[in-house]
């Protein structure tokens, strides 16, 4: 068992929980025959999913207890939607009374379901509050992105206020998905259909390199699982001190890098050697290519 | 939108290890299927709701099919399609089926 590979990236949201936690110890909440789905979509003429594409619940991490939740790319490309974001903020709710070890978010999604418009907007700042307001309690909450659809818009946001995010390579983080680039600033800007660009500049091993994603893993469940279990004891202090820190660091970055025109432009300033080789490596290869460079750099 | 509904005579079936369970997911070319034990005097009752319109006929032979290749009884089958051809409707099915008999992992 163990020595199997799960890849996370073609995995469904049901079936990365299933690896992820303890066997046999996910019970969801709100399930798929509870059937609380969108009120949206059918006056729209769309189907609904039952778990409207996210699968809530707890369960046990190395015998820890967690909440987790896990959204679904292939719905709506896990945009969140009012009942969608409704589940994550209410675990994440239950959570200030449960107290569990942590708090894991599975993030897949584009943002906002644009067919749900202001509901969605205000689903994204009600996870984002009932996030903060955990985190305040200092329980730890863990971000997971490897998953087809990566995590943008809204979604984005909130990974980066999480306590820690855990990426795999084809992961991708970002504000604005590189079509929405495009389609805004140009194709000279960003070609989206140029993917070599697009995971040079949105995947894992640069979010990782920028200090954004404080794990690169291999696309395997199991390693989503064993660096989990190793954060689940990570806490971001969430007060001004820090955040000033973070303020300076953010400024320092553009100070360095401002006038980059490329991610490997980034990596070569970085110190990393032969930079245009990094998105080849396997994670184990990678990481010993950009040690010496990210040494004494990592927050 | 369409949205389906077809009753099956039941046949005896050895009784489910699990009261429900859900396959597949509401994406284009695919679709969920919710398969749960239900009160239904011994027959099977599925209802669908689908994006792609008049294709009564196809979901009415498709799950004929099924029915009649595994015993069904007191169960009722949820389905959301984003237009699943009628070969990934039919293996969705049987794992959902097979989800359903099987011991919780």
């Amino acid at each position: 068992m163990n020595a199997l590979r799960h890849s996370y990236y073609e995995a469904s949201a049901r079936q990365r929980l299933t690896v992820l936690l303890d066997a046999g110890s996910f019970h969801e909440f709100l399930p798929p025959a509870a059937r609380v789905t969108s009120p949206h979509l059918p006056a729209l003429g769309l189907p609904v999913a039952f778990d409207d594409g996210v699968v809530v619940g707890r369960g046990l991490l190395d015998r820890h207890p967690v909440l987790v939740a896990a959204q679904e790319g292939g719905f709506l490309g896990g945009a969140v939607g009012e009942v969608h974001g409704a589940k994550i903020t209410g675990l994440l709710e239950r959570a200030l009374a449960d107290k569990p070890a942590a708090v894991l978010l599975l993030l897949e999604s584009g943002g906002v379901r644009l067919h749900e418009a202001n509901a969605g907007l205000i689903a994204v700042s009600e996870i984002l509050r009932a996030l903060l307001a955990l985190r305040a309690t200092h329980t730890p909450v863990l971000a997971l992105i490897g998953g087809t659809y990566g995590c943008f818009g809204g979604m984005g946001i909130v990974a980066r206020c999480c306590d820690a995010v855990i990426m795999s390579e084809v992961g991708r983080l970002g504000l604005s998905g590189p079509e929405v680039i495009e389609t805004v600033a140009g194709v000279e800007e960003f070609d989206s259909r140029d993917r070599a660009l697009v995971w040079r500049t949105l995947g894992g091993k640069h979010r990782y390199l920028l200090g954004e994603a404080q794990r690169l893993v291999a696309d395997d469940i199991g390693a989503f699982r064993a660096t989990a279990i190793e954060l689940l004891t990570t806490r971001r202090p969430l007060e001004l001190a820090a955040l000033e820190a973070e303020q300076a660091r953010l400024e320092a970055r553009l100070a360095r890098y401002g006038d980059c025109r490329d991610a490997a432009d980034i990596w070569a300033r970085l110190g990393v050697p032969r930079p245009e080789r990094l998105p080849l490596l396997d994670e184990a290869e990678f990481h010993q290519a950009v040690a010496p460079a990210l040494a004494g750099t990592k927050p | 939108m369409e949205h389906l509904d077809f009753d099956f005579p039941g046949r005896p079936m050895a009784p489910p290890a699990r009261s429900g369970a859900i396959v597949g997911v509401v994406s284009s070319g695919n679709l969920e299927v919710l398969i749960e034990q239900a009160p239904l005097n011994g027959t099977c009752r599925v209802s669908i709701d689908t994006a792609v319109q008049g294709y009564g006929p196809i979901w009415q032979a498709v799950l004929a099919d099924f029915v009649a290749r595994h015993a069904l009884a007191d169960v009722r089958i949820s389905i959301n399609d984003v237009g699943a051809t009628p070969a990934v409707v039919g293996l969705r099915l049987v794992q959902a089926l097979e989800e359903l008999q099987q011991a919780a992992r």
